[in-house]
């Protein structure tokens, strides 16, 4: 031993490796696949969106954390990063700057430091973001470059498969009419088709979602019953009359319902404590989202699902919670007597 | 792979690595020390009360400090020699106690104690012999908390016990003393056991190992085929099940109540090294002055397990293991999760000191603190179902009363919440803060 002290703190003396700067590291390295894929779809544009969305939210909370609030800059944690990386994951790959710098002030400036930072905020920063551009720019938020167009910043625009078949439905075509002019599902799969940039591809989406749980940043439960959900209502309706509903499979692979499920709704911050909790939150929001795409004036509805299930969170938590060691032989008397009967049948 | 899980408890529970380096290697006795301290409180309850004076010759084994009262314990010479002073030094709790010293002349040993091997099976004590011979050796819980055994063998009136439980679970990474003595001792160890059935008037007992000893599980196996009262169970690595209330959930699946004690389901609980300590104290008349301590750390040459006589400075040990090694930036007595770091190297080992564990200086500090994130990780960790992150946050502002509500009494104080924390806030810190704050009212 060199001349130093011995360090005496109270125990535990020893701590997990993943800790908060780890687990948003990780989540970033899970966000990679699909910033590829829609890379590769839409070229140089989602490259710009991202980075510009990345730039503005850790300026954007750093300035807060600075010059506002008088206390130190809170961007190390790399929380910033990721939602600057989810914003952007949730708006089309031509948006201009204006408008990214706009939702980025919301979603870090509203969304996040208004409540007190990382940690603070009952909804998904990100989400508070893109629902503010969502309502304020429909157009701009809306025209989405066509998968597949060329490495240049303005390409064709086109809509979202969701699109198609919510303006067919209007229109008054059915449902198996509508899908032949889509794209085929292994394209939906693995992303060409037309959207915002990060919510291209289930199967790159799936990829994140393996390493997050390989990791243990997250559990199965949220994306596994918000999914499970959406797929057992759309499957109802759909069995219920096909020309007016579509397939759960075609469900589960257009708009955010992967991206929601997998990035957004297991966000730490906004979602509940407990497996249980998670359980009924990823349900909630499967059950809305369905509720908006079938019912709903917009063709899309996880964004709202997830800020209205959100709110229900700390309602959510108060019901959940972990059954208390010992409660068991405290509340129910039956178990006492079923102990006392035990206790005396032993020898 | 195995077809079923082993059992392990359900509340909470986390997994940290279990670095047991030195599992494999045998339990050795430490050469004699020059000196040793031993001080009159090592275990729960009442200071014992001294009964030698400076200057006297003493023999090991003979009794120095008689207990006080019947939560307390009796102290005995670890060594022969003559008395030294009798002063008070900072034990590994980091308060100072009044301690005896004792400088080492030979190894001359009470006649009336049989240091033979011989394995001794026939029990001839009555049951109230037997408590009383265990109190008057001074046996206490040797799984770190240190609570008189006499104590836990006189069952309250109007309670049934039906279930003795043996612990070998050993959930604290790195120490293997409990691992070894069920290797090498494993005869007495269940001669042990039969002495605390007796004692009891309990005709079932399990002996709970986590399967990560898979050697030791397959020992008790082989020797009690033909046994019909005393069960072994492999149990699923998980800490804290070597807490009495997870261990009880873990076999019996029976919850001990808010405040209550294990006796109040019908179940009494103690340690594997605890039951050797009995075997030796009823069957061979040796108080407990010796017990086995792991030296242990990522860094230490020789990580061993030491036969070490009560009120050994912690330094021989560490000498014995190869000497202290360059990096080391925090030495802790007892385990990672639940043991207490110590300032000096002079600290004794007592009868409570599993381990000595070495932390290298790049994990001896806590990293920095960030906001809570509410990811629930503290609160599916926690063993006893409580929310630790709330309890912090109680205990923060001094709303003792509303942590009360809440139950943060009945926190066992694992370390688990503070283990998980992903913005490594002191979560437990702030809950033993909260605990003295309510210590404290009930006292004014």
């Amino acid at each position: 031993m060199s001349e130093g002290l011995l360090t005496v703190s109270p125990s535990p003396h020893i701590h997990t490796d993943l800790t908060v700067p780890q687990i948003m590291r990780g989540v970033i390295i899970a966000m990679i696949p699909a910033l590829l894929f829609s890379v590769y779809n839409f070229g140089l544009g989602a490259v710009y969106v991202t980075l510009l969305a990345i730039l503005f939210c850790v300026v954007i909370e750093y300035a807060i954390a600075r010059y506002l609030l008088k206390r130190p800059a809170s961007i190390y944690d790399g929380s910033a990063i990721i939602t600057g990386m989810l914003l952007a994951f949730n708006v089309p790959s031509n948006l201009p700057w204006h408008i990214i710098l706009i939702g980025s002030a919301v979603a870090i400036g509203i969304g996040k430091m208004s409540f007190g930072g990382l940690g603070n905020n009952p909804f998904n920063p990100a989400l508070v973001g893109r629902v503010f551009l969502l309502l304020s720019f429909p157009v701009e938020m809306t025209s989405w470059p066509t998968a597949g167009a060329t490495w240049s910043l303005d390409g064709v625009t086109g809509a979202t498969p969701l699109g198609i078949l919510k303006d067919g439905l209007r229109a008054g075509d059915s449902v198996p009419d509508i899908m032949n002019q889509m794209p085929s599902y292994t394209d939906f799969f693995f992303g060409l088709q037309g959207g915002s940039l990060g919510e291209m591809s289930a199967f790159a989406i799936l990829l994140g979602l393996m390493y997050m749980l390989y990791r243990k940043i997250i559990t199965w439960h949220i994306p596994v019953s918000m999914l499970a959900t959406i797929l057992l209502m759309t499957g109802i309706f759909w069995l219920l009359d096909p020309t007016r509903f579509a397939n759960p499979l075609f469900h589960l692979l257009t708009g955010g319902i992967m991206l929601g499920a997998v990035f957004m709704a297991t966000d730490y911050v906004t979602s509940p404590f407990t497996h249980r909790g998670m359980l009924v939150f990823g349900v909630g929001i499967g059950v809305l989202t369905v509720v908006i795409r079938l019912f709903g004036s917009y063709p899309e509805g996880v964004s709202f699902a997830i800020l209205i299930m959100n709110a229900f969170v700390p309602l959510i938590n108060s019901y959940t919670k972990q059954p208390r060691y010992g409660s068991k032989s405290q509340r129910h008397k039956a178990y006492q007597e079923k102990l006392e009967k035990e206790v005396k049948a032993t020898p | 792979m195995r077809l079923h899980k082993h059992k392990t408890f359900k509340t909470g529970g986390i997994h940290p690595h279990d670095n047991k380096l030195s599992s494999q290697v045998a339990i050795t006795p430490l050469p004699l020390p020059k000196m040793v301290t031993i001080p009159i409180i090592q275990h729960i309850g009442a200071p014992a009360k001294i009964v030698v004076n400076r200057g006297d010759m003493i023999k090991t084994g003979q009794i120095i400090a008689t207990h006080e009262g019947f939560v307390s314990s009796n102290i005995h010479a670890s060594v022969s020699g003559r008395v030294g002073v009798i002063e008070e030094v900072m034990d590994s709790t980091g308060f100072k106690h009044m301690a005896i010293n004792i400088r080492v002349k030979g190894d001359d040993w009470e006649e009336s104690i049989d240091r033979s091997d011989t394995l001794i099976e026939e029990i001839k004590l009555t049951p109230k012999e037997i408590v009383s011979r265990i109190m008057e050796a001074g046996v206490v819980g040797m799984g770190g908390a240190a609570f008189p055994s006499h104590v836990k063998l006189s069952v309250p009136e109007g309670k049934h016990v039906d279930h003795l439980l043996i612990n070998g679970v050993e959930c604290e990474p790195y120490l293997t003393a409990d691992h070894r003595v069920m290797l090498e001792k494993p005869k007495e160890i269940i001669v042990g056991i039969k002495i605390l059935m007796k004692a009891l008037g309990v005709q079932k007992a399990i002996i709970g190992i986590e399967d990560n000893k898979a050697d030791a599980i397959e020992i008790f196996q082989q020797l009690l085929k033909n046994e019909k009262h005393i069960g072994v169970e492999a149990l699923e690595v998980q800490y804290p099940q070597g807490g009495e209330k997870q261990l009880i959930q873990a076999l019996l699946n029976r919850e001990v109540p808010s405040g209550g004690l294990p006796a109040d389901v019908g179940v009494i609980v103690h340690n594997v090294g605890t039951t050797y300590a009995v075997y030796e104290a009823v069957q061979k008349n040796k108080p407990l002055i010796e017990r086995v301590v792991t030296v242990t750390g990522k860094s230490v040459k020789q990580p061993s397990n030491f036969l070490v006589r009560i009120g050994t400075p912690v330094i021989d040990l560490l000498i014995a293991a190869g000497g202290v090694p360059e990096d080391t930036g925090k030495i802790v007595s007892g385990g990672p999760m639940m043991g207490k770091a110590i300032a000096d190297l002079d600290v004794p080992v007592a009868k409570g000191t599993s381990g000595i564990l070495l932390i290298p200086k790049d994990e001896a500090s806590r990293s920095e603190v960030y906001n809570c994130v509410h990811c629930g990780k503290c609160i599916e960790a926690c063993p006893m179902g409580l929310e630790p992150y709330r309890l912090l946050i109680m205990s923060k502002k001094g709303n003792s009363k509303r942590a009360k509500e809440e139950h943060i009494l009945d926190c066992i104080e694992c370390g688990s919440c503070s283990f998980v924390c992903p913005s490594n806030r002191p979560i437990l810190d702030y809950i033993r803060l909260g605990k003295t704050q309510l210590k404290k009212q009930k006292s004014v």
